[in-house]
């Protein structure tokens, strides 16, 4: 169990040396913007979409203001605002985008290509939902397609871990244990515009924690000239695919340790996931995201009522914590899996197939409910949280598709 | 200008040989003669297609320089991030003052007229201090011959067969070159594999102005126009001399023909020497070889007119 408790985040350590902190009220976009203006990247290739458009205009100010040094290329699609960073990359710069949904999905198939040439991009990702139909809103389909790419993926549940997260997320992909992408996202409007008290650390301690970006290697020293990019047939592409996996893995440990020493630094420590009266719990939820906050709400609330009622804040999807996740599960007899996408594999949601898996290797086999809920940004309330926590404490173990899988709040 | 003679010397520019460009492909003399006339180092990025598949399969590669493939359609997007990165880190100190480099971005004509031409259009309209080499063969030949938009017209590929009822492509090829001018390009121009000398000219120009450059190099795929690997180079000079690939270039805004036609031989010349025409020598075909024939007559002289030279 201490183990399980070390990959969690730990709550605002008292005694520690803090930096001197400004609270602000700041939206998720204005949180992510800051972190960018003080990791303060060589480059950035951006094109607006919303609802991340905002971290893209501010950021252009920051550069046009002079208070960055970045350059900044203000490309005609996020096709190609990859596959600028990905020769920004290259060469040696410590590059940064951000996108959201269709803009995303323009970017998967370079995705793919950063993570395969071990490009430590950071990219500020706006949750939203795929077309079609079109709709600006909040789901995790964006991002949820991305899962595969080889990218590290982390979840905030508010604007200050938007911002603490990706903080975390260039040095964490910066690793030379990691050397992959890595993008933080928030949730659409819910986060992205919706104001918070954020507390903003000081420009020289975060760029301290930073540090300086030293690649691996860049097509800029022609010295040892290098192929970067080569045509990989049946007898090496395995390997080199297999190094991203070796990179993942190596992920792990290295997303703890920078969780930890981020928490030393600036008060508040991260870990995989987050639990809330998980010790006792006889039924949890595990969601991703801004739903998180409004389930410690409907937890707090069923535990006045005498349920035994927890959650689990699920913060970094890829690399997925399939044994610290079942260990801290091992004892909860009903969890409800929240998905804010379907992955229309007619079986259950990504969130739900990931966590599913992992029990079954671990030998567990609570009761579960799968959730699928808020497409297109409608609306979840902490009242239809408490009902989907009762609903599945009560419920008998789901025997066919329609009791494991529940479309919550759609009209048929 | 470096002539032959001193570029036969040079061993480190452009492309090694052993690369498995198939026997009488343009590109390779392509990038030397334009890598030969770059007084910087190179990098080198380049679209998916016939060139990088033909010059990297690792472990090994042909590349005397930098180089990085990505994707098909983002060769100039890609080489915008990289040029871009080499400005912050000059700029910030971190690259020797003296270092200087040139930054080439390649791609075919399908990587260029078709599906890179959006990220080609962003590089240009953006400024970026590059060169983009588009090496035009007139057709996808990497996924074995399907038509581009830079396909003449009549001309058979796999996706315009010449049918028993629609002979070849039906569409004239775009004039990519004259659209990538019209985003006031310091330099974009036409050259071809036959003609060395007006090519490394322009690629020396290119490489001396400061701002995004585009040349459009044309080069016969022996494979796909079913011509004689030996006969390349005087396919590629037949098609300047038929008008249907006319020399010339735009800089800094002044259009120039870079090579005068005095006699303008019939298309059907240049049909004679490949079988993806064959079928427009036939009688059936005669009126559509007429109408083609008019096309480039207008637009010859049209160019003419452009470059101040009469008609």
């Amino acid at each position: 169990m201490e183990k399980a408790i070390e990959t969690m985040s730990s709550p605002r350590s008292a005694g520690k040396a803090e930096p001197r902190k400004a609270t602000l009220a700041r939206t998720g976009n204005e949180a992510m913007a800051e972190a960018m203006r003080q990791i303060n990247p060589d480059v950035c290739a951006a094109y607006p979409i919303t609802p991340a458009t905002e971290i893209v205009q501010i950021f252009a100010n920051f550069v046009n203001d002079g208070l960055v040094k970045t350059e900044f290329i203000t490309v005609e699609s996020e096709h190609s605002a990859m596959s600028a960073c990905i020769g920004s990359a290259s060469s040696g710069a410590r590059t940064m985008t951000a996108t959201s949904s269709q803009g995303l999905a323009l970017m998967y198939e370079m995705l793919y290509i950063a993570a395969g040439y071990r490009l430590p991009i950071v990219m500020a990702e706006v949750n939203r939902a795929l077309s079609s139909p079109i709709n600006i809103h909040c789901d995790h389909s964006d991002t949820m397609g991305g899962r595969d790419s080889g990218w590290i993926q982390i979840f905030s549940e508010n604007a200050q871990e938007a911002y603490d997260n990706l903080i975390q997320a260039v040095r964490i992909a910066e690793h030379p244990d990691v050397l992959l992408p890595a993008w933080a996202s928030t949730d659409g409007f819910i986060i992205s515009h919706g104001m918070e008290n954020f507390e903003l650390y000081p420009d020289d301690a975060v760029r301290q924690f930073i540090g300086e970006y030293k690649p691996a290697f860049t097509l800029l020293d022609n010295r040892k000239p290098f192929t970067l990019g080569a045509a990989d047939l049946q007898d090496f592409y395995f390997e080199h695919r297999r190094s991203a996996y070796e990179g993942m893995r190596a992920a792990k440990k290295v997303i703890l340790e920078i969780g930890r020493e981020f928490g030393d630094k600036f008060g508040t420590a991260y870990g995989f996931f987050e639990g809330v009266h998980l010790d006792d719990a006889e039924v949890v939820m595990v969601a991703l995201g801004s739903t998180a906050g409004t389930g410690r709400v409907a937890v707090e609330n069923l535990r006045q009522r005498g349920i035994k009622a927890g959650l689990l804040k699920l913060r970094v999807f890829r690399p997925f914590p399939a044994e610290e996740l079942v260990q801290a599960l091992a004892h909860v007899p009903a969890i409800a899996i929240m998905d804010r996408s379907d992955s229309f594999n007619a079986q259950a949601g990504p969130l739900a197939t990931e966590i599913k898996a992992a029990l079954y290797d671990a030998g567990q086999y609570p009761k579960i409910i799968n959730y699928i809920y808020g497409l297109g940004g409608r609306d979840i309330h902490f009242r239809e949280l408490e009902q989907i926590l009762e609903q599945t404490l009560k419920a008998g173990k789901p025997n066919d598709l329609n009791s494991r899988v529940v479309y919550w709040g759609v009209r048929e | 200008m470096q002539n032959l003679k001193q570029m036969s010397n040079q061993d480190k520019v452009g492309l090694a040989g052993g690369h498995r460009a198939c026997a009488g492909c343009g590109f390779p003399q392509i990038i030397k003669m334009i890598y030969g006339q770059s007084q910087a180092p190179v990098v080198t990025t380049c679209a998916t297609g016939c060139m990088e598949i033909a010059t990297t399969i690792y472990p090994f590669t042909a590349w005397r320089g930098n180089f990085i493939h990505s994707a098909f359609e983002n060769s100039a997007a890609t080489i915008s991030g990289i040029e871009t990165a080499y400005k912050a880190l000059k700029k910030q100190g971190r690259l020797p003052a003296e270092q200087e480099m040139n930054f080439v971005a390649i791609g075919g004509d399908g990587g260029t007229y078709d599906i890179g031409l959006q990220a080609l259009s962003g590089a240009m309209e953006r400024q970026h201090n590059i060169l983009y080499i588009c090496y035009n063969n007139e057709a996808y030949m990497n996924t074995g011959v399907q038509r581009s938009s830079a396909t003449p017209q009549g001309g058979h590929t796999t996706t315009s067969p010449a049918g028993k009822v629609v002979p070849g492509k039906i569409q004239f090829p775009k004039d990519l070159t004259a659209i990538i001018a019209a985003h006031d390009v310091v330099y974009a121009g036409q050259a071809s594999v036959g003609f060395h000398i007006d090519l490394m000219r322009k690629a020396d120009q290119a490489f001396g102005m400061v701002g995004p450059k585009f040349m459009n190099v044309y080069t016969p795929c022996r494979l796909g126009w079913g011509s004689d690997p030996a006969q390349t180079l005087e396919i590629a000079r037949l098609a300047v001399e038929t008008c249907l690939w006319p020399l010339y270039e735009v800089a800094e805004g002044r259009w120039k023909l870079t090579r005068k036609i005095k006699e303008k031989k019939p298309v059907t010349e240049f049909y004679k020497t490949q079988n993806r025409f064959r079928h427009l020598l036939k009688p059936e075909n005669e009126e559509l070889v007429k109408q083609i024939q008019e096309e480039v007559d207008r637009r010859w002289h049209d160019l003419l007119q452009r470059c101040g030279e009469g008609a």
